[in-house]
């Protein structure tokens, strides 16, 4: 029996007999288990994360999915936003699931089942230390042997480590041999990546392994002009491009490239994919490359502007996304208004090959150019309730202030949290005898306590 | 202060010595003949580096100067890429400098290697207006391959040097291969006859350019069109009193 998070708040535990719990929890409906559509389900997720996180995913029954980062994570912003983001998502598609980043498959099986925190990321090059303290069922045993062990006394994956290998193989099987090795990574083990039926895929075999950079980046060539034949026929366009390259030693190097837009640009995508082969580490060699549009949408033919009259406006989609490959895709945006007035909520990021708004801020106000992420505190000598500041001081440095504008009081935003009640902040312009244009507040009305502490903030910095 | 025809063809002779076939440069005047006339063809030149940089303060904040960068990148045509280590940018502040906020595309680049590649990188696709870039440490090398992937295209190249300390910042005497070189420092702003702050001001040093003399002026920062000004008193003085002019400033 399983139980859920609302089933083991009733009391419930897994292994429990049902019979027992019908008595627990009256009402209860039982379902039976299910592996073949739990089988499917579980696949259909590994699509979903093929699609979205990495090129190499596979699932790894019956609760599990395996996900070889390499090469993908700098589309998400690093490794910790990654994870961040895929349980984010699967947490809004109400699926409970916890995650560890790993050197090997067996450490991040043991760290995403058995430690605490849901979301684990163990540092590069980690050993052995980091599954020392987890339980033996970590190490992907076949049923009973765990037990069997325990029995003999061994408690955690450490206890087992510490001991001589060959007497422990002798007695319980080189399969124990083999998942310890796994988990250590000193025996490779290669994921057999998920490939969904309409996949648009074009591979190339080679007699002989090729390994030099030029040599990938020409075969590379030939691939994208057979993948843009293919999406051509289909009238797609690639969003998102995986290139798998087989090495020799049966592991797979893989790349992904994404696009903002739909592309069927031969050159475009050599030019992109080709920016990645510093990535490929070809290892003795490469013995089969394969090219898949993970993502293909349909793409319209458009008219371009030719006439004497009407200027081209210039595309820069694609190095929009040259540098999305190269800095990551949240890393390269616009900024679109939000209709709030408080500053630091008034800027949204939107993509950067979104269409244009046209919308703009309100302008009978001057903004500072540069905006403190958090308002520091300064301390101000100013006459109540509404007068300016006669002088301050930020870090370290008093201001006389010579001249100001203000007040402009900015009511705090009510409908979203009841802190926000009947905050306010006056903002004024301050300028130095030098010449230098601050923006501070004051937050509160300078009458009212309830409006705000009356302490004084430095919040901007104008030109 | 023309340079005479025989220069001028000398100039040329040069040029096709040394083998950079420049085509026609444009320029993009500023629109105040007291600086566009100090300028090399009359305004910035397009298609080449132009590095700013604030005076004291500024060169932490980088506030002045940068916008007087979105001044310039608004006066061009077509999108902006922004290069930012930092982000503490408000777009707000640059949309009233004349940039609108469907001009501007971000790059939030986290170190000085990564701003100079894809500064480089938008200035050689060269479908862009402008390519501005945060950035602290500039040197000779890397400044010569912005401008050589200026040269390609019409696009103007910005390094907005932006320090962490005030000691680094002597590094912007360091000779670069930038076109022109400028810092904006804050200045009292306009007198009003009511309590208030005016239109704000700033010295502008020229303090290198790239076939012309260094000079510095006294101007109204950027209005809604990324215009700069004269300040209005100075622009009814007579011209033979040059003694606005003020010495330059570190």
């Amino acid at each position: 029996m399983a139980a859920d998070a609302a089933a083991q708040a009733a009391g419930l535990r897994p292994g429990m007999p049902a019979a027992k719990a019908q008595v627990l929890v009256s009402g209860l409906i039982v379902q039976d288990a299910d592996p073949i559509a739990d089988a499917e389900a579980l696949e259909r997720l590994a699509l979903w994360a093929l699609q979205r996180v990495a090129p190499i995913v596979a699932a790894d029954p019956p609760d599990g999915i395996v996900i070889d980062s390499t090469g993908a994570d700098h589309l998400h912003g690093g490794e910790a936003a990654m994870i961040e983001t895929l349980i984010g998502r699967l947490a809004m598609s109400g699926v409970t699931a916890r995650g560890a980043i790993a050197d090997t498959w067996g450490a991040a099986h043991a760290l995403a089942r058995f430690v605490a925190d849901p979301s684990v990321i163990a540092p590069a090059g980690h050993g052995a230390a980091v599954i020392d303290p987890l339980p033996l069922a970590g190490l992907r045993l076949p049923p009973g042997m765990a037990a069997d062990l325990r029995v003999l006394g061994f408690e955690r994956i450490g206890d087992l480590l510490a001991q001589p290998r060959a007497p422990l193989i002798l007695r319980f099987g080189p399969e124990l041999g083999r998942r310890i090795n796994q988990a250590l990574g000193e025996l490779a083990e290669p994921i057999e990546p998920i490939r969904p039926a309409d996949l648009i895929e074009v591979q190339r075999t080679f007699a002989e392994p090729i390994g030099a950079a030029e040599t990938i980046a020409r075969y590379v060539g030939k691939l994208v002009a057979q993948l843009c034949a293919a999406l051509e026929e289909k009238a797609l366009g690639a969003r998102r491009l995986d290139l798998l390259c087989h090495r020799v030693d049966n592991r797979i190097e893989a790349v992904r490239v994404g696009m903002a837009q739909p592309v069927r640009d031969i050159k475009r995508l050599t030019r992109l994919l080709c920016d990645q082969i510093e990535q490929i580490d070809p290892g003795f060699g490469i013995e089969l490359m394969a090219l898949a549009a993970t993502i293909a949408e349909p793409l319209q033919r458009r008219q371009i502007a030719s006439s004497l009259i009407e200027v081209a406006t210039p595309d820069i989609s694609d190095l929009v996304d040259t540098l999305a490959n190269r800095v990551g895709e949240r890393a390269i945006y616009r900024a679109a208004p939000v209709a709030s007035d408080v500053p630091e909520r008034s800027v949204c990021r939107i993509p950067a090959m979104s269409p244009d708004t046209g919308a703009t801020w309100p302008s009978h106000w001057p903004r500072p150019i540069r905006l403190l992420p958090h308002p520091e505190r300064i301390e101000a000598i100013a006459l109540l309730p509404d007068h300016p500041p006669v002088s301050f001081t930020w870090r370290g440095v008093r201001r006389r202030v010579k001249r100001a504008d203000g007040p402009e009081r900015i009511h705090a935003e009510w409908w979203k949290r009841d802190a926000e009640l009947a905050a306010i902040r006056d903002y004024f312009r301050v300028e130095d005898p030098s010449g230098e244009r601050y923006w501070i507040y004051r937050a509160g009305n300078g009458e009212d306590p309830e409006t705000g502490s009356h302490l004084w903030y430095l919040h901007g910095v104008f030109g | 202060m023309r340079p005479k025809p025989a220069i001028e063809s000398l100039r040329a002779q040069i040029e096709r010595i040394e083998g950079r076939s420049r085509r026609a440069t444009s320029v993009l005047p500023f629109g105040i003949p007291e600086v566009d006339s100090r300028l090399p063809g009359g305004g910035l030149a397009r298609g080449a580096l132009h590095e700013v940089a604030g005076g004291s303060n500024g060169a932490i904040d980088g506030a002045a100067a940068g916008l007087f960068a979105a001044g310039i990148a608004a006066r061009t045509t077509g999108k902006t890429l922004w290069c930012i280590a930092k982000p503490d940018l408000f777009a707000p502040a640059l949309a009233q400098a004349g940039l609108a906020a469907d001009r501007v595309v971000y790059v939030e680049a986290g170190d000085d290697k990564t701003v100079l590649a894809c500064m480089e990188e938008g200035l050689r696709h060269g479908g862009l207006g402008a390519v501005v870039g945060e950035i602290a440490h500039l040197s000779m090398t890397a400044s010569r391959r912005l401008q050589l992937a200026a040269e390609e295209t019409r696009s103007i190249g910005i390094a907005l040097r932006r320090w962490r300390r005030h000691t680094d910042a002597y590094d912007f005497g360091v000779q670069t291969a930038a076109r022109t070189r400028w810092r904006v420092s804050v200045i009292p702003s306009e007198t009003l006859p009511v309590p208030g702050i005016g239109r704000h001001r700033w010295l502008v040093e020229l303090a290198h350019v790239k076939g012309g003399e260094s000079a510095d002026f006294e101007v109204d920062a950027c209005d809604e069109q990324g215009c700069l000004a004269l300040p209005a008193e100075l622009v009814d003085r007579p011209a033979a009193a040059e003694g606005w002019r003020r010495g330059a400033s570190g």
